[in-house]
Order: C-alpha cells, then sequence, then structure tokens
C-alpha cells in the first residue's frame, strides 16, 4: 500500500468510500467494479504465479510500479494485448493502483543469483551470463540482475516467468506489437535474436526457479 | 557516424599539436583516432571455451571472476560499488572499450600519471587505488596474478608494444562551444536515470550494485581517468546506453559526461595537504578536460564525499 496515503485514506473513509475503498483482494478474484474488468485469478492463477502452459505472466512480486505501467501501457495499446487492453481500460486508477501494490508485496521466487562470474554452457546461459555483443547485446543478468530477479521499478523479473511467457515478449519486442520499454533497450536486443536464441534463452531463467509458473 | 569519418581523420591529422599542449596522460595520452572503419576487423581475443582445464586456466577464471565482479572477489581493495567490467565492457573483452588486450601488450610504459615507467602490474594498481577508490592489491599478490594471467590470456596471438585498433575509447571531439551541463542534465534523465537513478547513485540487486553509481560516495574518485570529461565522453559515446552504443550524438556525449562529472565524487586520493587547489595545481590542471577544483552551483569541486 502507497503508506503516506493511509491517514488521508482513513479521514476520507466515511465521506468518500468509492474513491480510495478499492479492495485489491475483490478486484484480483472476482474483477472490477466495471465488469470489463475481469478477475486476475482466473488466468494468472490463485497466488498469481501465472500460467506457464497459456503463456499467462507471473505477477507476484514484480514491482508495482512497473505492474502499473503495463497496464497504463495496456490500456493505450503501447503494449499490444486485446485482452489485457480491455481489462486495463475497465480498471479504475484505484483498483489498479490497490490490486498492483497487492501483488508487489507477495513473494518473488526464490532463485539462485547467477551472476557474470559463473561460467556459461550453451547458447541460453551464454546469452544470459555473456550476452552476444558482436550484435551488441548485453547479458541479460547486466540488467535484470543476477538469476533474472529484476531491479528496480524498470527492469522486472524474468526468473519465475515461464519460457512461453519471456518468448511471447521477446517475439512481441521484436514485431514492434510490444514497444513500451525505455529508449527501445529491449527493443533492439529483440530485434537481435534468433528463434533459437529466444527459445534457449526463456528456457534458461524459466527454469532457474522451483516456484511460479517457470517450471 | 561513420559518414563523418574522412572529415573526422582530416581533422584529425590537424590536432596532434594542440593534443599535445593538453599534456594529457592515461588513456588520452594513447595517440588515438576516432572509429576508423578501416580497423572495423579488430584482434579477436580467445573464446573462453579455449582455455585450458588446468592451474593456468583456473588462474585465468578467478582474473575473469575478479573483473567483473570486483567487490566481492577483491573486496579488501574495493572502495566504492564499481567493477572492472563496468568500463571495460564484455568482460575487458570489447574492442573500443579499452579492451585488456590491447593494453596488456603496450606494458611496461612510461605514464605521467605517476611520471615513471609502469608495469602492468603497476597499472592494475592504479586503478584500484583511483577507479576503485580502493587500494593498490600487493604487486605479487593473487589478485594482481589472477588479472594480469586473464589480460595476458585475452592477448593471445597478439603483438606486443604495438597500438592496436581498438584501444582504449575513440575520442569524442569537443562541441564548439564547449560543454553545456544543462542539455546534459536534460541527456541524463532522458537516457541514463532509468538505470543509474535520477542522483547517478546507480541501482542494486539484494547488496550488490547492478547498475554502477556515477557519482557520490560509491562511485569512481577524483583521480580516475574517468574523472575527465573527455575520456568520460568518449566512454559513454561508444557503449552508452548500455547495448545502444553511439546512439547518442557527439555533444550529446560531451554534456552528459560533464553533468556526470559536476558532482562531488570520492577525494583524489593524491590530495596535497587538504588543499584542492594545490592538488589542482598539481594533478589535475593539464589532465584533459575535468571540473575538479572549479565551482559549480556555488559549490568547489574535488572535496571529496
Amino acid at each position: 500500500m502507497n503508506v503516506s496515503r493511509w491517514p488521508l485514506a482513513g479521514l476520507l473513509l466515511a465521506i468518500s468510500v468509492s474513491a480510495q475503498a478499492a479492495d485489491p483482494t475483490a478486484v484480483y478474484g472476482k474483477g472490477g467494479a466495471n465488469t470489463a474488468a475481469m478477475a486476475c485469478v482466473t488466468c494468472h492463477g490463485a497466488e498469481a504465479e501465472g500460467m506457464a502452459a497459456a503463456g499467462f505472466p507471473r505477477l507476484a512480486g514484480l514491482s508495482a510500479v512497473y505492474m502499473q505501467r503495463q497496464l497504463a501501457d495496456f490500456a493505450s495499446g503501447e503494449r499490444a494485448n486485446p485482452i489485457m487492453q480491455s481489462i486495463a481500460a475497465a480498471l479504475s486508477p484505484e483498483e489498479a493502483d490497490a490490486v498492483t501494490t497487492m501483488l508487489a508485496n507477495k513473494p518473488r521466487p526464490d532463485v539462485e543469483r547467477i551472476g557474470r562470474t559463473a561460467a556459461a554452457q550453451g547458447l541460453g546461459e551464454t546469452l544470459a551470463l555473456r550476452g552476444a555483443w558482436e550484435r551488441n547485446i548485453p547479458e541479460c543478468v547486466s540488467c535484470h540482475g543476477p538469476g533474472g530477479v529484476g531491479v528496480g521499478d524498470s527492469f522486472p523479473p524474468l526468473a519465475g516467468q515461464s519460457a512461453q511467457y519471456l518468448s511471447s515478449q521477446l517475439i512481441a519486442w521484436r514485431q514492434g506489437t510490444r514497444k513500451n520499454d525505455p529508449n527501445d533497450l529491449m527493443g533492439h536486443i529483440a530485434r537481435g535474436l534468433t528463434e533459437d536464441e529466444i527459445k534457449a534463452v526463456s528456457a534458461y531463467f524459466a527454469n532457474l526457479t522451483d516456484t511460479g509458473a517457470g517450471r | 557516424m561513420r559518414t563523418h569519418t574522412s572529415a573526422l581523420l582530416l581533422f584529425a591529422l590537424a590536432i596532434p599539436a594542440h593534443a599535445a599542449d593538453i599534456a594529457m596522460e592515461d588513456q588520452s595520452q594513447i595517440r588515438i583516432g576516432t572509429a576508423d572503419p578501416a580497423s572495423r576487423t579488430y584482434f579477436q581475443p580467445p573464446q573462453e571455451s579455449e582455455l585450458p582445464d588446468n592451474a593456468f586456466g583456473k588462474l585465468v577464471q578467478e582474473g575473469r571472476a575478479i573483473f567483473v565482479d570486483t567487490k566481492n572477489r577483491a573486496p579488501e581493495y574495493v572502495g566504492n560499488g564499481l567493477a572492472c567490467a563496468n568500463c571495460h565492457l564484455e568482460q575487458g573483452r570489447k574492442a573500443n572499450s579499452a579492451p585488456l588486450w590491447a593494453a596488456y601488450t603496450m606494458y611496461p610504459a612510461y605514464r605521467k600519471k605517476n611520471d615513471k615507467v609502469n608495469t602492468y602490474a603497476e597499472r592494475l594498481q592504479g586503478c584500484f587505488q583511483f577507479s576503485m577508490n580502493g587500494k593498490a592489491p600487493e604487486a605479487d599478490g593473487p589478485v594482481i596474478a589472477a588479472l594480469s594471467a586473464y589480460s595476458y590470456w585475452l592477448a593471445t596471438g597478439a603483438p606486443t608494444a604495438q597500438e592496436l585498433p581498438g584501444r582504449a575509447y575513440p575520442q569524442v571531439p569537443e562541441p564548439e562551444g564547449g560543454y553545456d551541463l544543462a542539455k546534459g542534465q536534460q541527456v541524463y534523465a532522458a537516457q541514463c536515470a532509468v538505470c543509474h537513478g535520477n542522483n547517478g547513485e546507480g541501482q542494486k540487486s539484494g547488496t550488490d550494485y547492478v547498475f554502477p553509481p556515477l557519482w557520490g560516495a560509491d562511485s569512481f574518485n577524483w583521480g580516475a581517468g574517468m574523472h575527465r570529461i573527455n575520456t568520460a565522453a568518449a566512454f559513454i559515446k561508444e557503449s552508452m546506453p548500455l547495448g545502444k552504443g553511439g546512439s547518442l550524438l557527439d555533444e550529446e556525449a560531451w554534456h552528459v559526461a560533464a553533468f556526470m562529472n559536476s558532482h562531488e565524487r570520492p577525494q583524489d586520493p593524491r590530495m596535497i595537504d587538504g588543499s584542492v587547489e594545490k592538488t589542482r595545481d598539481k594533478y589535475h590542471a593539464n589532465d584533459g578536460v575535468n571540473l575538479y577544483g572549479e565551482t559549480v552551483d556555488g559549490k568547489l569541486l574535488g572535496k571529496g564525499i
């Protein structure tokens, strides 16, 4: 929760219930006030662990700011996804705030923090830990952190996501259907990857975790 | 940029006299032009997979590990949040990113910085004292041994005492009319802050920096080569934003380099009598373009943090 807002919310609760009263658990489990804002749980799972086979991402433990930005970008089409576009557009700002904050406080996947000191074997791990600098592709961990655990509000965790989701995003960047990364930092990388590399690096990060949709 | 190369080459022919006046040391002492398409084929260091599985291979790997995770692998000698690989991209392999294979083969060499002929070990010690704001590892100790082995291995087959293409960072001409801190701040906010933070503080994962701090107590000190705006501009132009090197205009690289280096950072360890003025006269007055000892926004830079 946005802590600094609590005292204010408390004061205003009696007079203006609807604006501040978004219940994140209800939004997640049953959907928003607008029925077009369908329940998150249907696709993202009971514990927000995602649904690997369908490529629906884990949300548990992601940065709230990151998720709020994604919702805004789904609504605007910067991140094209027909299902999420209508849901994001139908969520009220209060609902989006509440549900992303609740999700951010859920546990992150617990993975080994493998960094650049480790040996790199195979295509996926080599990209993750060494990059492909002849194509100006940095090591994935140089921005997403060791083990792909995510860094700050702009570099989301890769660990804990399924190979299906990760590869679908790399393909979306390559095709330009996802273009909401700062300064095309991810787009130019995705466009430089081969199909085999996308598969291999997605599998690498997906298999790092033993929680969430990675397995 | 490449379309301008012939003009830059002509320009380069015209500047040696001027360059000599500046009396730069360290990377700036090195005679290098801007990126030269004729030398796009750079020396290729060996692949990691070619490393032998023996004591030598292990020492090289230890050197590589220190290079990419310096604070954790050589903690006694590191006084900030940086790693060697922050400024030497691709683990010291990348051409035009001060690759180790081009440096190793040029030592022993005279350096103005300490006015003597330096061995490669002494050159590495300098990195720890200044760029890493720490203390020099013993010349015959394990850290220098591992880093030297890694450098030596990367330089396998490279000629000694020849300036290889791709050495250091390609110089970027200073904009006509000089650099502009306000414009630099704009470039910083638009291009750099997403990784390095709004106040140059870098970003961590757990206790380790993923994105290095660019100024402040955890960054390089006032004696590091990167404190020179010309050196920082050259690095930035070639390598930043990470993976998108060459995307900034020359003047943007200068403006943002100046902005970065207009902030306080750890003291120059060579400081004389606690005096910024004396230290400036001796070590900074003829050291490229820098703001040490200058007053920016009413604050004298160089006192340390």
